[in-house]
């Protein structure tokens, strides 16, 4: 498998390495002893006992687990685009530099924003970005120290209170009223001061909510003197139909791997591209992928850029999956991706509002949701004792993937956020509609058979003291050797 | 579907959105959808403007480096259950946990510690990190780097931690390229969070001294953070076993490909004490035991430490982070075992150690420039030549060879200087071909 020293080589340089006899590896690691057969039978292996989308019904909410096409994986698979260097010679690369450009042009298009940065590597990392470039806007203004705080709400995805919160900013958390999921006018006015650094919110929420506000917040964060930074993670039911740039969102990010289907790959590689307006450009990370008329190249030249925030230029890959979709779909079927996502999405709500033990929080003044709806077993839960993780754990015996209950706090009771993104077929969402109804039905007739679930999974139920104690957690197979006196091998 | 809501078209859905917000114009993308077929002829075609591998050898690397990968590698990660799978627990995802639990022990042994965090973005993401934790578990803002630090990771690291981290420079030994010591010992003080070395380092000396940087470190109450190339450790003592308390590292060179730089894999191991999970927001998994007699199960430690939960009172963000790649590092290492990682890593040195002693042999080039063990990057100096090292690239590109990173920029104390990196891909053929081309260089 490794390529062999020529006898020449060994013959000039000589047998020994030149490493001082000190800083010389004494004891191998521990690594397998396998051959090539045994190591494939054992992550093929791995991969069979995995869930993905290809597997099965897989419509776990605020995470648009939509079909990833073929052909995505085909183009970024190339050795054109793979074994490409990062710091190989511009004239060299200019592929990959153009379907960079073309990519963060095209997300300019469907944002509204003017100009976006492919660097960050996921949601959350895309979102910290925002508030580094937040602050840096404050500080070009000789308002940094003054602009101290963050406004997000507690439904918005919670790495907007984390992203702020670590670029240093207090965070004010807004919460929703009693009808309508969103927060009161009045309480965002009260909560506003010349203090105000931004608002930080995902629209539409993880609840499926859209808030239709989110005009007059821009306004009255702008007349504040503070930026709107609108997490666009929930945006595969706006395509076409609503660009947050033109609402006067300042910044924003979306998520290649949700809304622009590259892959999930078992929790990455992601890659949350940002966008911003004119205004803020000034400060996107370094480089830039610009045009100059006849080449591609990186532009380094940016004095207030934020600087970096990743190595290298971005997750090139997934910006090549995310480009080759948006190329197959077209604008009228990136249009269609939204309106087939949002008509599941109210159709798996139709269907399971039906089910008892399962309601869905402010349908009256929010009965049509746009992405996703965040469910409450609230009642199952008061009435029979079993709660949401017991019916997701139960669900797993019928060959359904789990769902999305909630972040944390737990604002609605015994949360489940289902999410049937346009590739989810009719049928599927049925088959999850008619599974929870069993499940809820076994909640009152045998109650016991779901707290004890699974019992068709891979594994039984699991021990979960480690979670919480020292002696017992194990994140390597030497901690685990060492802490239980245990003599297995690998 | 629609006749089920009671509506005539999908469009009545979108009255959520307010007439006054709604989009209604063009976006100006092309209009309709491409087949399959055409996608591909036209995204082939751009991306034929790269220059492929076997129209351009390679000697760069800088934070990337090209290695063998072999076929089983991206067999496995083209796994379409690894590919689509995201969020599920180990009751439907087993697989995937065991894979991830797989990677931490495989690197807990590189390394030498126990605890090993869930995979993350890069090796600088990582260390900024490792740096918020430093900071938190000592009470105490000051880090310490030596000047050779790659001033890309260092700003990378302060995005992530700039905010609670002052950071604060250390000279580095001009003969030996390596940190100096007088000068850590004149900088330490009580203020001290952490020292962070990496090893080896950018310009690609080895520090030799790093426990004695450890030493000093833990003698005022600071942390010892290391950052690491995996394969190296083939050969060289492991941080562990020299007494760092966090090592941070690049797990690219693990069975991936370069990608232009985007398919990084950041990794992070730390002392196993409770202290330190409490200083990072990250997931962490465990292996665990079932109801069932001999069965394993993998569960998340401490999740309230997490954003998920914690919110904005967590300590760094997670998030979708980079777990395909930590499978594929996985069975990389798999295949590998004990015994290869050090053939590989005893072939890389042996390979570099050769393109130094060829290209020295040139008139007017000095390489490497710092007397010290070297891995697999090392200077070359060509001030004596009087030809400017962008301008030999220029030249060698002209022949199909890409050279190394030139310095001039980062550090224009040393002069015109590049970085060159050979690893086990290259004959000697190839590198022979570098030789020759930068003797006619500097000649012409």
């Amino acid at each position: 498998m490794i390529p062999s020293v020529e006898p020449e080589i060994r013959k000039e340089v000589g047998e020994e390495l030149r490493i001082p006899v000190h800083m010389r590896r004494k004891n191998a690691p521990k690594l397998p002893e396998l051959s090539e057969p045994q190591v494939i039978r054992h992550f093929l292996r791995l991969s069979q006992e995995t869930f993905g989308v290809d597997s099965g019904i897989h419509i776990h909410g605020t995470c648009t687990m939509k079909y990833n096409p073929k052909i995505n994986e085909a183009i970024a698979r190339s050795a054109r685009a793979a074994d490409t260097h990062p710091l190989q010679s511009e004239e060299t690369v200019q592929g990959t530099l153009e379907v960079m450009f073309q990519l963060k042009r095209w997300l300019c298009q469907i944002s509204g924003m003017d100009d976006f940065s492919l660097q960050p590597r996921g949601g959350a990392h895309a979102v910290f970005t925002n508030a580094l470039m937040i602050r840096a806007y404050h500080n070009s203004n000789r308002e940094g120290d003054q602009r101290s705080e963050v406004i997000t709400t507690i439904h918005s995805h919670p790495c907007n209170g984390a992203s702020a919160a670590l670029a240093g900013f207090k965070v004010i958390t807004l919460y929703p009223d009693q009808d309508t999921g969103c927060p009161d006018l009045e309480a965002l006015k009260a909560a506003v001061s010349k203090h105000t650094a931004a608002l930080m919110i995902t629209d539409p929420y993880d609840t499926g909510v859209f808030d239709s506000a989110i005009d007059e917040y821009v306004k009255i964060i702008h007349e504040a003197g503070g930026l709107v930074s609108v997490d666009q993670a929930n945006a595969n039911s706006l395509l076409g139909k609503l660009r947050i740039g033109d609402i006067g969102a300042d910044l924003c990010h979306f998520n290649l791997h949700k809304t622009f289907s590259a892959p999930h790959g078992s929790t990455g590689p992601g890659s949350a591209p940002v966008g911003v307006k004119a205004h803020l450009a000034r400060f996107l990370p370094v480089p830039t992928v610009e045009f100059d008329g006849s080449k591609y190249y990186l532009d380094y030249n940016r004095p207030e850029s934020i600087g970096k925030v990743g190595q290298f230029f971005g997750v090139v890959p997934n910006i090549l999956k995310a480009y080759t979709w948006i190329m197959s779909m077209g604008e009228e079927g990136l249009r269609e991706v939204s309106e087939i996502a949002v008509l599941n999405n109210n159709y798996l709500i139709k269907k399971l509002g039906g089910v008892k033990g399962v309601t869905l929080p402010w349908a009256e003044k929010q009965p049509v949701r746009l992405q996703e709806a965040r469910f409450s077993l609230g009642k199952l839960k008061e009435e029979t004792g079993i709660g949401v993780n017991d019916v997701n754990h139960r669900i797993i015996d019928f060959g359904i993937q789990d769902s999305e209950t909630s972040h944390e706090p737990w604002f609605i009771p015994e949360p489940l956020t289902p999410e049937p993104p346009e590739s989810t077929s009719m049928e599927d969402i049925e088959t999850f509609v008619q599974t929870i109804d069993t499940v809820c039905k076994e909640a009152y007739s045998n109650p016991e058979i779901v707290r004890t679930a699974p019992h068709r999974a891979s594994i039984a139920k699991m021990d979960l003291t480690p979670s919480s104690d020292p002696s017992k957690w194990a994140m390597t197979w030497r901690a685990y050797v060492r802490k239980n006196h245990h003599s297995e091998t690998v | 579907m629609l006749n089920e809501l009671g509506l005539n078209n999908i469009e009545q859905l979108f009255e959520v959105i307010p007439e006054r917000l709604r989009f209604k114009g063009s976006m100006g993308l092309p209009a309709k959808a491409t087949p399959e077929f055409e996608v591909k002829r036209r995204v082939e075609a751009i991306l034929a403007k790269n220059k492929s591998p076997s129209e351009l050898r390679s000697f760069v690397g800088g934070g990337c480096w090209q290695h063998w990968i072999p076929a089983a590698c991206d067999e496995i990660n083209a796994r379409s259950e690894f590919l689509t799978a995201y969020a599920g627990d180990a009751y439907t995802d087993l697989g995937r946990y065991q894979a991830i639990f797989e990677f931490q022990s495989m690197i807990g042994e590189l390394v030498d510690m126990d605890a090993v965090m869930f995979p993350l973005y890069d090796w600088p993401t990582a260390s900024g990190d490792a740096v918020r934790m430093a900071v938190t578990i000592t009470g105490r803002k000051e880090v310490l780097y030596p000047k050779s630090l790659s001033p890309e990771r260092l700003a990378i690291m302060k995005s992530l931690s700039g905010t609670i981290a002052n950071f604060r420079p250390v000279e580095y030994d001009p003969v030996t390229g390596q940190i100096n010591l007088n000068n850590l010992r004149h900088n330490i003080s009580d203020r001290t969070a952490a020292v962070y070395l990496e090893n080896p380092n950018y310009l690609g000396p080895l520090e030799s001294e790093a426990e004695e940087v450890g030493r000093i470190a833990h003698d005022h109450g600071a942390l010892f953070v290391v950052g690491t190339e995996p394969i190296s450790l083939g050969v060289i003592t492991p941080p562990g076993a020299y007494g760092a308390d966090i090592v941070t590292g690049e797990g690219q060179p693990l069975g991936l490909h370069p990608y232009y730089g985007g398919a990084l894999l950041g990794f992070l191991a730390f002392r196993d004490e409770e202290e330190y999970a409490n200083a990072t927001g990250h997931r962490l998994i465990t292996i665990t035991k079932t109801e069932q007699e001999g069965q394993w199960g993998f569960t998340q430690i401490l999740p309230e430490r997490t954003m998920y939960v914690a919110r904005d009172k967590s300590l760094t963000l997670t998030g979708t982070t980079t777990v395909l790649w930590a499978i594929t590092a996985a069975t990389y290492l798999s295949l590998l075992g004990p015994e290869g990682i050090k053939e590989l890593a005893t072939t890389i040195m042996q390979k570099a150690r050769y393109a130094m002693m060829k290209l020295s042999e040139i008139q007017g080039i000095k390489t490497p420039v710092f007397q010290s063990s070297h891995f697999e990057e090392f200077t070359v100096n060509f001030d004596a030549t009087k030809k400017p090292a962008d301008k030999v690239n220029k030249f060698l590109l002209e022949r199909g060879i890409q050279g190394g990173k030139t310095l001039h920029n980062e550090f224009p104390e040393l002069g015109n200087t590049g970085l060159f990196c050979v690893t086990e891909v290259h004959t000697k053929a190839d590198i022979d071909d570098l030789v020759q081309g930068i003797k006619e260089t500097v000649a012409s």
